[in-house]
């Protein structure tokens, strides 16, 4: 029950909540706002009680801080309509609170599918826009930027922005990776891909060294749509870099009953893991586990395992425990990526870091705006739990991704300094130049947004 | 009531903006349903009907409907086709806004009463003269009992509550169903930042047993259930020890 239009009289109605992103830290009280209209979402922004600054927040999948803001947090989740869809083109507008979940769910069926998803489905439009999140395409096909036709963004002073590669491109291209800083994002209209199964052909093929995980992806990697490689950042010596790359494309189907999802029952974590319950010893165990168990091998599998293996796990941020964990992504230019790599690597081994999940990728060198990730080169992942002396130590590791020309995914990162921030993002002023147009009073800031030194301090 | 793909059952949702109203909407429709909208805010609804369509691939239509407008009532079903009919619409003022204006407090009793009461009606001469089909309305657990903590509010659900019970009765025999709705603090706009006592249930939830309800035909929806057994505890505390309660 609800629906008397908010007067212009009444102040908007906060929820007051304890906010963090996917890796449970820096925990933030915030105020947070949930309006179900660009009308409402207006009148939030320009009451006179309403909050001083805003940022929006969508499934909360970035791990650090970008939407939290003890001012106002804007939650989309209730702006989450499909709008218009043309299953002749696959070309459909949405709501920026739809997620990657509900697009599949809608469009799968009638045989479309995200043409660049991030790795859990649990994101939504507007936060793969102002992240401009990547997938296990980029080699190929770019980041998410590459299948946006369009977005209308609400500007901090209230102005509906329809913003293309021809319309208002600046913004466009400033939102793009922009973290929400512009204003807020309300509607996207992408193109979808055309695919006749629900199923990927999966190839994946074993390693045994850094040198020869990069040979095999400079062999193999134009022949796949999709390819991704799980690095063991334990080993050490000859065997640096050994894991298992996992390469696959869309299976051809009948179209029909082909396109129906399996069905897979989501458990859940339902406890933080206590902190003993990982450890080097544990993490090295499982790494050689999952490195003896997965061999060479070609098989087909659904579209929820290749893409999406933890949204099979609600909650999987628990087994860090209480105390949260990073996940820490640099990207290397490719003349100098193997070199970095190989650095941050060793640095994480030696430290005994441990991470299950460290993941290698090739990126291509499609068009990004001033503050997008990708860069032709290689990107890293891994995880690491919170523990004492960790933000010296990612500080540490950000001096070797500066010293490799690389920079740090700000959709992952929790703890760069401003200086740092500056130095791996050069575009950052023309970035500034377009947000300042954009929001002459300061109405946009996020708890990273402060850190980073992109918006004034409160 | 039952379902077929080749000719789809239509449901009327009046009110159709409000939370539970929504995600009553996206279940019926999942289900197969094609739906007829109903709500003041035009443009709101409409974004509502193309996100149905999108969706589940079903018939959405939309009409205008103001619970204020008490004139409009008579025309709500015209030409409608329909084997049930939901009302969803409602506002909710604090005990203390309440009491701080008086017309304020009227609007609440029009909207969430006096217009039931109409709109019922209407409703009532439309499936009776067909002789079959489903009226569901929200009332509240907040009509059970007059708490201290949100009386005002729930004075205007025990008089949806009462009067559902007598339709229920008068249109028995005329086959057609009547369910009352008895949603426990649900997570909608209308209690959005208000400091719940606990936790509130998602709307999906409550929707589920709604529609679930509807097609079983029942009488009384508590939803989520465990609000049944609670508030059956509630209705049997005596008066004398119920007034010492904070509830």
């Amino acid at each position: 029950m609800t629906p008397t239009k908010p007067q212009p009289d009444t102040a908007p109605r906060a929820d007051e909540q304890s906010l963090a992103g996917w890796g449970l830290e820096p925990r933030v009280d915030c105020a947070v706002y949930r309006p179900g209209s660009a009308a409402e979402l207006r009148h939030l922004i320009e009451h006179a009680d309403g909050p001083s600054t805003l940022i929006s927040r969508g499934l909360g999948r970035s791990y650090g801080d970008p939407a939290t803001n003890p001012d106002g947090v804007v939650l989309h989740t209730a702006m989450d309509r499909f709008l218009v869809f043309d299953d002749a083109t696959g070309v459909v507008t949405a709501e920026a609170g739809v997620s990657f979940a509900d697009l599949i769910d809608a469009l799968l069926p009638r045989g479309w599918f995200p043409a660049v998803t991030p790795g859990t489905k649990f994101v939504t439009l507007g936060g793969a826009v102002a992240a401009d999140v990547h997938g296990k395409n980029h080699h190929r096909d770019g980041s998410f930027n590459t299948c946006v036709h369009a977005f209308d963004l609400l500007t901090p002073t209230g102005q509906r922005l329809t913003c293309s590669r021809d319309e208002n491109a600046n913004v466009f291209w400033a939102t793009l990776g922009g973290m929400g800083l512009t204003g807020f994002i309300l509607t996207v209209t992408l193109q979808m891909l055309r695919v006749t199964s629900s199923r990927i052909d999966v190839e994946t093929t074993r390693v045994g060294s850094l040198d020869a995980m990069l040979e095999h992806f400079a062999n193999t990697d134009d022949d796949h749509r999709y390819s991704v490689s799980w690095i063991d950042c334990l080993a050490r010596g000859a065997k640096l870099g050994r894991g298992v790359v996992m390469q696959g494309t869309h299976a051809e189907g009948n179209g029909g009953s082909d396109l129906a999802p399996a069905k897979r029952r989501a458990k859940s974590v339902p406890f933080h893991f206590p902190k003993q319950a990982l450890n080097a010893l544990s993490v090295k165990a499982f790494n050689a586990a999952y490195y003896a168990r997965h061999g060479s091998s070609r098989h087909a599998e659904g579209f929820d395992p290749f893409f999406y293996p933890l949204d099979a796990v609600l909650h999987w941020n628990r087994v860090y425990g209480k105390r949260g964990f990073v996940q820490y992504q640099p990207v290397f230019p490719e003349a100098d990526g193997a070199a970095g790599v190989r650095a941050v690597i060793e640095k994480l081994s030696a430290a005994k870091r441990s991470s299950f999940l460290a993941v290698l990728k090739r990126m291509g060198g499609q068009e990004v705006g001033p503050l997008g990730f990708p860069m032709a080169g290689l990107t890293l992942a891994v995880d690491m739990p919170r523990s004492s002396g960790l933000r010296g130590f990612l500080h540490e590791l950000d001096a070797i991704v500066l010293d490799h020309g690389g920079r740090v995914y700000l959709a992952k990162d929790a703890e760069m300094t401003a200086e740092t921030f500056a130095a791996m993002y050069p575009r950052l002023d023309a970035f500034k130049q377009v947000q300042r147009q954009l929001d002459p009073e300061g109405r946009m800031a996020s708890t990273q947004a402060r850190r980073l030194g992109i918006v004034g301090q409160r | 009531m039952s379902n077929s793909d080749n000719n789809p059952k239509r449901v009327l949702i009046v009110g159709a903006t409000s939370g539970i109203a929504r995600a009553v909407a996206h279940r019926l429709a999942q289900r197969g349903y094609a739906l007829v909208l109903a709500a003041r805010d035009a443009e709101a609804i409409d974004r509502d009907a193309a996100d149905l369509r999108v969706r589940y691939s079903v018939e959405v239509e939309t009409r205008a409907f103001d619970a204020l407008d008490f004139d409009c009532h008579a025309s709500l079903v015209d030409g409608l086709d329909l084997c049930a009919a939901v009302v969803c619409h409602g506002i909710m003022l604090s005990n203390e806004d309440a009491a701080a204006d008086i017309h304020e407090h009227r609007r609440m009793i029009d909207i969430n009463y006096t217009s039931y009461a109409s709109v019922l009606e209407v409703l009532a001469s439309y499936f009776e003269a067909r002789g079959e089909g489903v009226i569901a309305a929200i009332s509240s657990v907040a009509g059970d009992r007059g708490r201290p903590s949100n009386y005002c509010y729930g004075a205007t659900k025990a008089a949806v509550s009462a009067y559902l019970s007598g339709l229920r009765g008068r249109l028995r025999p005329r086959g057609v169903a009547v369910l009352t709705i008895k949603p426990g603090p649900t997570d909608t706009p209308m209690t959005h930042g208000l400091k719940a006592k606990g936790p509130t249930a998602p709307p999906e939830v409550v929707a589920r047993q709604i529609v679930k309800d509807i097609e079983k035909r029942r009488a009384i929806c508590y939803t989520p259930r465990k609000w049944w057994p609670i508030m059956t505890i509630i209705r049997a505390i005596p008066e004398w020890l119920f007034k010492r309660t904070s509830l």
